[in-house]
């Protein structure tokens, strides 16, 4: 694909294709400018305080008397290696399930219905997705209360580490449920543009078996386009917090909750440290990530005499089928698992109590529902508001750096760009403090200004991460066509590559809305507080733990995205019930 | 925790910030200045807001204060007093020494303190305020003295806490009145009773609950730790009763809840039969709120448990000082404090001298009902204060050596 485009691109423009104002031309160096200010004063608020150093606020000596400081704190070793385990292990499970899932069963109808089961799971946030899950496995979880006490004779709840073990087993399995359906979707979208139809027929018809075929024509073809999605699947894993808190080990935390509480320790002085462990933290997701990629090389020399050897995959029929039987189950199970705890955190928002082992609520009441409703207007419409700014303004400018691409005809990836995947990779909090700081400095903060910037921020990577492989491996021939039929490069972007990306556009849009909606430090940092969202609310509510309130919360926190990701589903449905071909997109 | 480190930090710190803060502050407002200036103001309040029912009594206080004084109130959510404290560091190290975004912050203990230090503090202005008066002072030192640390007039007690334990009477038929009690309950009911991880505030408090009963001589407690060898001999017993308790908890003792809610949650799961509460209040208003069963009732230890005040200050930037000085003064009023103690709202014990208020006033506070896991004023036994701050901090970075790793 990548061979096309350049071949396209080296082409001589056509005549009539200029036109007087290219509105694309500055859209990348704008963008990178909107980036590069936040990102240099986040990350120089992460470093220079990692060696003594604070802005404006005067440190200790310039040194490393931080970094001795972070190596002395007791924990350290075994933090880092539970913030290992957890961020890769989950990512290798969720990789090894999708494969696993689209290898066996890319034939069956689950596979074409699976976009609208998990929308759900997508939108929930993952402090709900998490407590949910909690709730399930945990000794007085549901499903020992369904076995409880008739089968088990447990009368008691058993005094087993099933959720907050210390090898964050748990929280891999957390991370495993909900970066799933992420990653499934984002495969989904990529086999779109792979173009999978074709070389699978190949295959079969030269006698290869469906899984065998699959692996060894489409998987191939589909890697490099869910790589980027992958990469922020494997940071984000290795950082997050708020699922590490309830599913992960306390004593100690993976290293991103370390930081956070060293962070907000009331002792200033810990704040060294902290950004110390923040830096460390950035250094832990980059060598994940470089680990990774070795291991993509590795896998892919050592797989290349399979590839290539001919196998049809027919010699050992049975564990074919095997193989096909585990994809399918550890897939319906994790989004099982995931759809059951949605299912225990809609019963606690109805509950009033519920105590082991009764597996219903005893008594059920409306009054959690009803005093979260008071006043969420004003809170809903702030969120709503924020995330579809945040989310119009990085559609249009990654529309825009991409367009550039296609018309500036520079190979993509091998500019500045990559610098918009830095937020997702150093840690929200240490990286903030250091955008604070600007923001106060520029008199923005409390302002929807620097609220808007910081959404986007995290929005427009992740618009970026959803978009940039449709758009650029969108078949060149239409657009070749277009022109050569007098279209200019304005028409062909509008009638032409956007509507034939609609489905990835707004999939796009619904996953930046999410994460819009899912902000929590970057508004209160930047909002200076005073701004108020569902997020926001949520989680400083859940300080207080009661598992009712926390249960409203995650629906309401997840109303909004789950009727972005149907818009997204249902529109291009809608609007091309006519086209048949533009409805399967293969 | 490296303590090197810590104090060179701190003083680095004070001195640095000492540049950047505005020259000594101008004279306090007065209370005639501040009830002249407050209406029309916009008072940002930063608080804690993890419970429904506080955040709840906060709204009410915004409805009074616009009747009595005009002041429009919003409350600040955080998860985290330190969010507040470190939104002022930012603005002081961006240079905003004033029209800062905080106005009023609720706060104690080691926060107060590092607030306290680094002269990011408004006032004196606790004397100007006239319901001041009625605070008892006397019977309840902690609120003129915050974890060892004087007040100086720079916050306003709000409530008191005092470590309790709440237990299900349905399943626990004997109560331990001591530690040592509570170690020998654990050993003959293994698996259910813990506390919460330190340096989360529950825990740290229960530990230096043990070490005050435990150790030789408790009145050392109260100053500054002097030296390694002082800590080791004084927290020693501290150290060989965790060894035999530990054992006994809930997951061995090799896992502990991350917060107090968290805790109170296994209690009502069925997982725990005791856990560690700071406010007595907190039983009956949880059973009200069907977070705990009926049969949940509390204990406090013979020998008296550790008590402490928490305060709201208001930051040396901030925008609406003369707002923030009549909404501190409201919520020492009778009306604001009964409403506080009463466990239908919230459940928190007034830092009020019950005798120096008028007839009217002191019927506010008997017309609160008592639930069946409310203990009256004189089973709450003595009051034992809190440790000088170093005494925590280094018992932190010892358990979290001994049993965080």
């Amino acid at each position: 694909m990548g061979a096309t485009l350049r071949r396209l691109s080296a082409a001589p423009r056509l005549a009539g294709a200029a036109s007087p104002f290219d509105w694309t031309r500055p859209v990348p160096a704008l963008t990178l400018a909107l980036f590069l200010l936040p990102i240099g004063a986040g990350l120089l608020g992460t470093l220079l305080p990692a060696f003594g150093w604070q802005p404006g606020l005067a440190g200790e000596a310039p040194g490393l008397a931080p970094w001795r400081a972070l190596f002395d704190q007791p924990g350290l070793e075994r933090s880092v290696l539970v913030t290992l385990v957890s961020g890769i292990g989950a990512t290798l499970a969720a990789f090894a399930i999708v494969v696993a899932f689209c290898a066996g069963c890319h034939r069956s109808r689950l596979f074409r219905r699976l976009r609208l089961v998990l929308a759900p799971l997508l939108a929930v946030p993952h402090a709900a997705a998490a407590i949910g899950l909690a709730f399930l496995i945990a000794p007085s979880g549901l499903l020992v209360r369904l076995v409880s006490p008739w089968a088990s004779g447990w009368a008691l709840p058993p005094d087993v580490a099933s959720v907050n073990d210390p090898w964050g087993l748990a929280l891999t399995l957390g991370l495993t449920v909900k970066e799933l359906p992420f990653l499934l979707l984002m495969t989904l979208g990529a086999l779109g543009q792979v173009g999978a139809r074709e070389p699978l027929r190949t295959a079969r018809s030269l006698g290869y078996g469906p899984t065998t075929a699959w692996l060894k024509t489409v998987l191939p073809a589909l890697y490099p386009l869910i790589r980027l999605p992958l990469y922020a699947v494997l940071a984000f894993s290795l950082s997050v917090v708020d699922m590490a808190i309830i599913l992960g080990p306390s004593t100690p935390p993976s290293l991103a909750v370390l930081v956070l509480r060293w962070f907000y320790d009331p002792d200033l002085s810990l704040r060294f440290v902290a950004a110390a462990g923040a830096t460390l933290q950035l250094g832990l997701v980059a060598a994940a990530i470089a680990l990774w990629a070795l291991g993509e090389r590795l896998v892919a020399r050592a797989a290349r005499p399979w590839l290539a050897g001919g196998g049809r995959g027919g010699d050992w029929p049975g564990g074919a089928r095997l193989a096909d039987a585990a994809g399918r189950t550890a897939a319906l199970g994790a989004v099982g698992l995931g759809l059951a705890s949605l299912l225990g955190i809609a019963l606690w928002s109805f509950a009033w109590r519920w105590r082991y082992p009764d597996v219903l609520p005893t008594s059920w009441s409306l009054e959690s529902w009803r005093r979260q409703l008071e006043g969420l207007g004003a809170t809903g419409g702030t969120t709503l508001a924020l995330g579809l700014c945040a989310t119009v303004i990085a559609l249009v400018l990654v529309v825009g750096c991409l367009e550039r691409e296609q018309r500036g005809g520079r190979r993509p990836g091998r500019g500045a760009l990559w610098l918009l995947y830095l937020p997702l990779l150093a840690p929200q909090i240490g990286f903030l403090f250091g955008v604070q700081v600007l923001a106060v400095r520029l008199d923005l903060a409390g302002g929807w200004l620097a609220l808007v910037w910081s959404h986007l921020l995290f929005v427009l990577p992740y618009v970026f991460l959803a978009l940039a492989e449709p758009y650029r491996s969108l078949d060149p021939r239409y657009g070749r066509a277009a022109r050569c039929l007098g279209a200019g490069p304005e028409r062909l972007l509008w009638r032409i590559r956007l509507p034939m990306l609609l489905r990835p556009l707004l999939f796009a849009a619904a996953v930046g809305f999410a994460v819009s909606v899912g902000q929590y430090l970057p508004t209160l940092f930047l909002g200076a507080g005073r701004v108020a969202t569902l997020t926001t609310e949520a989680v400083a509510l859940s300080a207080g733990g009661d598992r009712r309130v926390l249960a409203v919360y995650a629906f309401l926190q997840a109303l909004l995205p789950l009727l972005g990701f149907l818009a997204a589903i249902a529109l291009p449905a809608w609007l091309f019930r006519r086209r048949r071909g533009a409805r399967a997109p293969q | 925790m490296n303590r090197g480190l810590r104090l060179l930090g701190a003083a680095a710190l004070a001195a640095g910030l000492a540049g950047v803060s505005p020259a000594p502050a101008a004279q306090p407002l007065t209370w005639e200045q501040a009830l002249e200036r407050a209406p029309g103001q916009t008072l940002y309040w930063n608080a804690w807001a993890g419970d429904e029912r506080v955040n709840a009594y906060i709204a009410w206080v915004g409805a009074r204060l616009e009747e009595l004084h005009g002041v429009e109130l919003v409350h600040v959510k955080l998860t985290d007093t330190a969010e507040a404290v470190g939104r002022v560091l930012a603005e002081t190290a961006a240079g905003k020494t004033e029209g800062g975004s905080v106005d009023l912050v609720w706060l104690n203990g080691e926060n107060f303190a590092t607030m306290k230090d680094n002269g990011l503090l408004y006032g004196p202005f606790v004397e100007a305020l006239p319901n001041f008066a009625l605070v008892d002072t006397r019977n309840k030192p902690t609120t003129l003295v915050d974890f060892t640390v004087p007040t100086d007039g720079l916050e306003a007690p709000w409530g008191m806490a005092k470590l309790n334990f709440v237990y299900d009477s349905a399943r626990v038929e004997e109560t331990p009145a001591s530690v040592r009690g509570l170690a020998e309950w654990a050993a003959a009911h293994p698996g259910r009773f813990t506390y919460p991880a330190p340096p989360d505030f529950l825990g740290s408090t229960f530990l230096k609950q043990a070490l005050i009963e435990l150790t030789e001589d408790a009145d050392l407690l109260q100053r500054p730790v002097e030296d390694d060898a002082q800590f080791e001999a004084a927290t020693a017993p501290l150290w060989a009763y965790l060894e035999t308790l530990h054992p006994q908890l809930w997951r061995g003792g090799r896992l502990f809840p991350a917060s107090g809610p968290a805790q109170l949650q296994l209690l009502d799961d069925g997982e725990l039969d005791i856990a560690v509460s700071f406010y007595p209040s907190e039983a009956q208003s949880l059973i009200d709120n069907g977070r705990l069963p009926e049969s949940a009732r509390v204990f406090l230890l013979e020998e008296g448990t550790i008590g402490n005040t928490h305060f709201v200050a208001i930051p040396f930037n901030a925008q609406a000082k003369a707002a923030a000085m009549v909404a501190a003064n409201f919520l020492m009023s009778p009306e604001a404090q009964a409403r506080k103690q009463d466990p239908r709202h919230w459940g928190d014990d007034t830092v009020l001298a019950l005798d120096r208020l008028d007839p009217a006033q002191r019927a506010l506070f008997e017309a609160i009902p008592a639930g069946p896991a409310t203990l009256p004023p004189d089973r709450l036994g003595p009051v034992l204060l809190e440790p000088h701050p170093s005494w925590m901090t280094r018992i932190e970075a010892e358990w979290a050596r001994r049993y965080g790793a």
